[in-house]
């Protein structure tokens, strides 16, 4: 909306719920970089800033929370103007979460330090934490821009993430069948993985939020559920296989 | 804040001086108003304060048997009787000349006095009871004190000898003041000491009646048409312009309608309290047409308009919720419309309520006079006493004003309505 | 059974979903109005639903009160006002030469901004209508309408024992809703209120809004509101008037929550431009 309201400190308030909204979304845009840059460089000291930035992000949920409750109490905000405040509640909310599986990630890395390398899952890894960061700071322009056409193409990124998750879970299984020792590293990169593709809904999230807020609906199609790693076994030969049809 | 109570600037004492001037100004402008009025007042209470006291004389009347048949008191002459009884109490007046003016110290009407006084008192008769009886008006004026004994004789209206005479009889207490209760219950009369404003009265309140009955109803309901009904447009202004214009036209133009038409077109019987009241309804029709009018306009329009989004008509909406809550304005009106009329003298004149009138009129066809005529015809007179009788009669009429002034006053506060 | 499947099972089809499929009671087809050379309104398109509380919403000289007043012929009071166009109540052309405008307007009751209950004892507010139309035949039956009436507008248990005071001692509350009494008496199909609560405090306008809620079983009201948040607590449907033009119309929760046109936008969240 170009246009202005005509109480201006109404446009005040919610500048200020949208800078925080912001604020917080940069914040766990590092957190993201910072956690994959720690996994991919084996270092544990990056790994402890992911940690303090969360705590900054939690308090930012808290006051976007507290600014949106005042804002719907005292200017009874309609239409546009209350699915936007709607939205940001409910997007704060995804964000926290997505910091709290960045911080997930980089407390593992000291572990994973200690640990050999598998294989490429640690460059498999850095791909998704680098899908997931170009999601997120893609959504929030099209948050900021009111750009329908991006928040759709972000969502439907989300399958590229949900692939790699699948072929890494299938990956980490083997590596763990053939040699029991793989078995700390695998189960911790799991998690990471798991983390990641969960980022990645989050943000999938986040998107249908924007496109709520502009549209005043909620997409129409059903996500795209990419993510089969909940039917993944494995056979008889030793192969991974999912019994999903 | 100190700077703001301490500074005192000459543009704030220049103000404060205009104010004060101002208020001064306002003071000596109700003051020498109030001065007019007084002095008005005054004036006129001094000039009637004569007509309101009578000098009554008493005299032994010799009612024996010679003189009043107790079976024919009627036939008795009652005049002779006062006479002789005056001739009586001064028996040294031997001259005719000096006779005819000692039996002018009492009233012509002294015989008609007496024979009402033996009717109402039989018993009186066969004695010699001392009787009251009205003292001439020049007599009056002499107990008043505005005879002066000082001056020329030929210069006054008493002689010595009736000085002499009346002297005596106040030395002896037979000469008193009382109350003059004639001046209301008599009519008009040649003799100022028997004129009163009965008939003149009667005369005034027969015309504001009709006044009333023909121009209240007409123009609360020509008010109502205009107000409510008629279409608004160019018409409508003009007949709202022309109505206040002849409210202020001069009441003798009404005078002159009457007379013209009334009389002469219609022939209706002139100087009678029908006519008079046709014409001083012509006179008051405007105002209460105007007063009605802006009485309606006070209505709020919202009373209105409820009226009518139940589904009132036009007709049951301003019959049943906005006249009855305009009808103290209108009454107002009336009130204020008939107080103009009551004191109106100049077309009365024009039809005919000029005439000498004695009776008062016992219904709105018969000759009539009109209280402000009658002070007209009184003040214009060449007898003393009479003025006295007119400035009482003006206070008669100034009380009639007063009170209906303040009935419409109190009406009006008592049920104006505050929307 | 669960508290969800009781739900939904007691709602079933509500009773708005039900109004949607029947035939509008009030059409409003190009209405234009003129006040002598001025135009008030222009090419009016409006159905309104019987049973439905309908809200007109705009600012100040939009012309909501005006389309108000056309649908009880108020309008007529103004000499220059001229009325063109079709409304149609139930399907009766109600500018017809043939219909009388004062059986019109006890068919459509209007209730004003300014409570106005007229300068008489309380019953003989509610029982002047049904007396000027005729619609008792007896004093007790007239007695039972306006107890009735005062019941409805959820008056009767504060005045029962003073219906002889006058009704402009009451309070501003309570002399609206004497105005509502006054009018449900003539037993209307249509009530129109413009901005009947604009004079009243938060509690007696809470109270008028309960009251439109129950009405509404009864009654088609339209109600004309600044108050947006009025609009929509009271409506089932919101119509948005701007500069004389009937911008949008539709169900209340749409148009606060997501409504097609931008001037709507604008003037819901408080915009300009």
């Amino acid at each position: 909306m170009d246009s202005t309201h005509i109480v201006s400190a109404f446009d005040e308030d919610l500048g200020q719920i949208e800078a925080q909204l912001l604020e917080m979304a940069g914040l766990v845009e590092i957190q993201i970089a910072d956690a994959a840059e720690a996994l991919a460089k084996r270092d544990a000291e990056l790994g402890g800033k992911v940690r303090s930035k969360d705590k900054r992000v939690d308090e930012l949920e808290n006051e976007i929370d507290n600014l949106a409750v005042n804002l719907l109490a005292l200017r009874q905000p309609m239409a546009e103007d209350l699915r936007r405040v709607v939205s940001t509640l409910k997007v704060s909310a995804n964000l926290e979460r997505i910091g709290d599986y960045a911080n997930n990630v980089a407390k593992r890395t000291t572990v994973l330090a200690q640990e050999q390398p598998i294989g490429s899952s640690a460059n498999t890894i850095k791909r998704m934490c680098k899908l997931t960061q170009d999601m997120l700071h893609d959504v929030l322009q099209a948050y900021m821009a009111r750009d329908l056409a991006v928040a759709e193409e972000v969502r439907d990124r989300d399958e590229e993430v949900d692939q790699l998750h699948n072929s890494l879970f299938r990956e980490l299984l083997t590596y763990m069948m053939e040699d029991p020792r793989n078995i700390t590293a695998c189960m911790h990169l799991l998690f990471v993985a798991k983390n990641v593709e969960r980022i990645g809904d989050h943000i999938t999230g986040i998107a249908e939020q924007v496109h709520y807020m502009i549209s005043g609906k909620m997409p129409s199609d059903d996500r795209r559920k990419g993510d089969v790693t909940s039917y993944i076994s494995i056979d008889s030969d030793g192969e991974t296989k999912a019994s999903v049809s | 804040m100190t700077d703001l109570l301490t500074k005192v600037s000459p543009q704030l004492q220049r103000r404060h001086a205009s104010e004060t001037r101002l208020q001064w100004y306002g003071r000596l402008a109700i003051v020498l108003s109030l001065g007019f009025l007084v002095i008005m007042a005054a004036t006129i209470a001094w000039q009637a304060s004569g007509a309101l006291r009578q000098t009554y004389v008493a005299l032994e009347v010799d009612l024996s048997e010679d003189n009043v048949d107790p079976q024919n008191l009627a036939g008795a002459s009652y005049g002779k009787i006062v006479k002789a009884a005056l001739r009586d109490r001064f028996p040294d007046v031997k001259k005719r000349r000096d006779k005819r003016k000692l039996y002018g110290l009492v009233s012509p009407d002294a015989g008609l006095e007496l024979a009402r006084q033996v009717a109402a008192d039989p018993a009186m008769l066969g004695g010699k009871p001392k009787l009251w009886f009205l003292a001439s008006d020049d007599i009056g004026l002499l107990h008043s004190g505005q005879v002066d004994a000082a001056s020329d004789e030929s210069e006054r209206r008493v002689s010595d000898k009736e000085i002499a005479w009346f002297t005596s009889l106040e030395n002896d207490g037979d000469a008193a003041a009382r109350f003059n209760w004639l001046f209301f219950s008599n009519g008009d009369s040649r003799e100022p000491e028997l004129a009163g404003i009965f008939s003149a009265l009667m005369g005034s309140v027969l015309s504001l009646a009709v006044c009333f009955v023909l121009s209240f109803p007409i123009g609360v309901l020509a008010a109502i048409y205009l107000e409510e009904f008629a279409p608004k447009g160019r018409i409508s202004d003009l007949i709202e312009i022309n109505i206040n214009n002849l409210a202020a036209v001069p009441s003798i133009v009404f005078g002159l309608l009457g007379l013209a038409i009334f009389l002469n077109t219609f022939g209706l019987p002139r100087s009678t309290p029908l006519v008079g009241g046709m014409v001083l309804s012509l006179m008051t029709l405007p105002t209460i047409i105007i007063a009605s009018r802006a009485s309606l306009r006070g209505v709020p329009p919202s009373i209105r308009e409820a009226a009518l989004g139940i589904g009132a008509s036009q007709v049951q909406a301003t019959f049943h919720h906005v006249a009855p809550l305009a009808l103290p304005g209108m009454f107002t009106g009336a009130i204020v419309g008939m107080a103009r009329a009551l004191g109106d003298t100049a077309p009365l004149l024009m039809i005919g309520m000029v005439a000498f009138i004695v009776d008062a009129p016992s219904s709105i066809l018969e000759p009539a006079t009109a209280l402000p005529v009658q002070i007209f015809l009184w003040a214009d007179s060449p007898e003393r006493a009479f003025m006295e009788k007119a400035s009482a009669a003006i206070i008669v009429l100034l009380v009639f004003l007063v009170v209906m002034n303040l009935a419409a006053i109190i009406l009006r506060k008592r049920y104006e309505r505050r929307f | 059974m669960s508290a969800y499947a009781l739900a939904r099972d007691q709602s079933g089809v509500s009773a708005d979903e039900a109004a949607m499929t029947r035939e509008p009671y009030i059409v409003a087809r190009n209405v234009n109005v003129f006040y002598g050379d001025k135009q008030a309104l222009h090419n009016i398109e409006l159905d309104i639903e019987a049973n439905q509380v309908t809200s007109l919403i705009g600012p100040s000289g939009c012309g909501k009160t005006t389309f108000l007043h056309c649908l009880n012929r108020m309008n007529d009071l103004i000499d220059i006002c001229r009325v063109e166009g079709d409304i149609r109540i139930d399907g009766q052309d109600i500018y017809d030469p043939a219909v009388d405008v004062v059986s019109l307007r006890a068919h459509v009751g209007m209730v004003f901004q300014k409570p106005n209950p007229f300068p008489k004892p309380i019953f003989e507010n509610v029982a002047y209508g049904p007396r000027i139309h005729g619609l008792t035949r007896s004093k007790s039956e007239l007695a039972d309408l306006v107890e009735l009436s005062l019941k409805r507008a959820g008056l009767w248990d504060e005045v029962s024992d003073r219906l002889d005071q006058p009704g402009t001692g009451l309070s501003g509350g309570q002399q609206q809703r004497l105005c509502i009494a006054r009018a449900i008496a003539v037993q209307p199909k249509i009530i129109l209120m413009d901005e009947p609560c604009s004079a009243l405090d938060p509690i007696a306008t809470a109270r008028i809004e309960e009251l439109m809620d129950e009405l509404r079983n009864n009654f088609t009201i339209i109600i004309v509101t600044h108050s947006m948040q009025q609009a929509a607590r009271v409506s089932q449907r919101t119509a948005f008037f701007h500069m004389g033009e009937l911008v949008e119309s539709g169900v209340t929760q749409q148009i606060f929550t997501a409504p097609e046109d931008e001037r709507t936008q604008n003037y819901i969240t408080g915009r300009i431009g």
